[in-house]
């Protein structure tokens, strides 16, 4: 892990799970698996988060609940799709009102497999994401870096 | 007089594991009126006993909820059973019993830690989490899931418990008790803990009845149901009785569940010493043809699963009553007149389980 300098804030909301993935997020960040002692905090608040870890599948209800949240969320941001009805809809993809996985309706960076997900599978997801946000992160940098020297009258000309 | 404003709780708040939307009607910090609205999980998952074979169909029961998932899947299965006349063997039954008792340990340690988190108080949350664990690792060791179990079936069981490992667990729960013990003390007799649930949101004993509470929400303002008397699986041969408790408030509600911990344990210790040996399941023949109202008791309170069969391999109808829903009334109720930094720990007093309540 050493290329965790950050300490990444989580922002968990369950779209449509049945719960068992939720509690498996929060079991990550109890005493057997604690991961709050790399400093990964599960916040309330989409300001201060940088990792959107979304369980279950979109309806109707809730689809502006997620781009709300997803808009929210100050860039650099990673989305992680856990379970398997996050993903494509899982054992409800045919029910009456599920339209399906979240990525229809914002990027998703990393799927984290399983009914439930495990909580080993989900820090895994979470690592995985990590080194997602890091490159964005320095993309972000070089982006700003460019816009700068573009503006500046010597950077203009060149 | 002042002026009332309306005040949007959720869906997405730092308190809520899962998304409900309260409209709070505030006058000054005093909530006057609540408005709940539902609707942000619901999957519509009834409609697919249409699309899914009648056997295949626990596994969509089972998934109603993450957290009380063995109940739902043994409560679909007594009513398929009962609808088709299958005589399901005791030591099923048995099996049935411990799995739901388990299930319910989980369910209360998982909410008393939810509980200590809304009144701000961390080190008892992650203390209340790290005991789960040992029930999640037995449920992993005998059925292979953690929290989605698949080991009900319709006619019985699908895996056996070896008495070696029965005797293990019955060993195993000393130390567990012990432990529990030692959060309980907090739960019930410290005193920043009592400053923050006595007296908070009080529902009288008349209006828990009226409202239709259900489970521990009922059980702590005194009304002494329990679908577990009606001796569903094999709880008509054991002994134990409902845990009441008189007075209405957020404490008695908390008092219940941490009461029905040891009572639980009670139920499992009892299982393990009265389980026959034999069969674990009947063979299915035929298709269901009828309805039946299946009853149980959930962590959260009474559950129904009503079934119809029309004589093919899918089901004409299913339908899922869940406590969660019948317990919003009673929170509308103890919500009026409570101050809104109460607002947190009253709506999580009911243990609401928006996942079930919405399916």
């Amino acid at each position: 892990m050493t290329y965790l300098k950050k300490s990444p804030w989580l922002l968990h909301y369950d779209a449509s799970s049945c719960n068992g993935c939720d509690i498996e997020v929060l079991a990550c960040l109890t005493p057997l698996y604690d991961v709050e002692r790399f400093g990964i905090i599960n916040t309330g608040n989409p300001k201060h988060a940088d990792v959107f870890v979304v369980t279950g599948g979109v309806n109707e209800q809730n689809r502006e609940v997620i781009r709300n949240i997803y808009e929210q969320m100050p860039e650099p941001k990673v989305v992680v799709a856990v379970g398997i009805c996050a993903a494509s809809g899982g054992v409800f993809r045919e029910c009456s009102n599920i339209s399906g996985g979240i990525d229809q309706l914002i990027p998703v960076d990393v799927y984290v497999p399983g009914c439930a997900a495990r909580p080993e599978s989900i820090i895994d997801g979470i690592v995985k994401s990590l080194e997602i946000l890091e490159e964005k992160r320095i993309q972000m940098k070089e982006r700003a870096k460019q816009k700068e020297q573009g503006r500046s009258p010597g950077g203009g000309e060149r | 007089m002042s002026r009332q404003i309306v005040m949007p709780f959720g869906p997405q708040h730092p308190v809520l594991p899962e998304p409900i939307h309260l409209d709070l009607v505030l006058e000054d910090e005093t909530v006057v009126d609540v408005i709940p609205s539902i609707g942000y999980i619901h999957r519509g998952l009834e409609t697919l006993v249409e699309k899914r074979q009648f056997p295949e169909y626990v596994y969509i029961a089972e998934r109603t909820c993450g957290i009380c998932s063995f109940i739902h899947g043994m409560t679909y299965c007594q009513g398929i059973e009962r609808v088709m006349g299958l005589e399901v063997p005791e030591r099923a039954h048995y099996l049935r019993t411990i799995w739901s008792e388990y299930s319910r340990l989980h369910s209360h340690l998982l909410w008393l830690g939810l509980f200590a988190d809304s009144m701000g108080f961390e080190n008892l949350f992650m203390n209340a989490w790290k005991h789960r664990e040992f029930v999640l690792d037995v449920m992993e060791e005998t059925t292979g899931g953690r929290v989605i179990q698949g080991s009900c079936k319709v006619g019985g069981v699908r895996r056996d418990i070896d008495q070696d490992t029965l005797k293990r667990m019955n060993a195993d729960l000393k130390g567990f008790e012990k432990g529990l013990k030692e959060m309980a003390n907090v739960f019930l007799n410290d005193d920043s803990v009592a400053s923050r649930l006595r007296g908070v949101g009080v529902l009288s004993r008349n209006d828990a009845y009226v409202c239709g509470a259900v489970g521990p929400t009922g059980r702590g303002s005194g009304v002494p149901i329990d679908a577990r008397m009606t001796g569903y699986a094999a709880y008509g041969e054991l002994g134990f009785s409902p845990v009441v408790e008189q007075d209405g408030d957020c404490y008695a509600r908390c008092a219940v569940r941490v009461n029905e911990l040891f009572s639980s344990i009670e139920i499992i210790r009892q299982s393990i010493d009265r389980i026959p040996g034999g069969e674990i399941e009947v063979k299915v023949k035929g298709n269901p043809e009828g309805e039946y109202f299946s009853r149980s008791e959930q962590p959260r309170g009474e559950l129904v699963h009503y079934v119809k069969g029309n004589g093919t391999k899918y089901l004409a109808r299913s339908r899922i009553r869940t406590p969660t829903l019948t317990n919003i009334p009673p929170l509308v109720k103890m919500l009026q007149g409570c101050e809104l930094a109460d607002v947190p720990v009253i709506v999580l007093s009911i243990d609401p389980c928006i996942g079930c309540m919405e399916r």
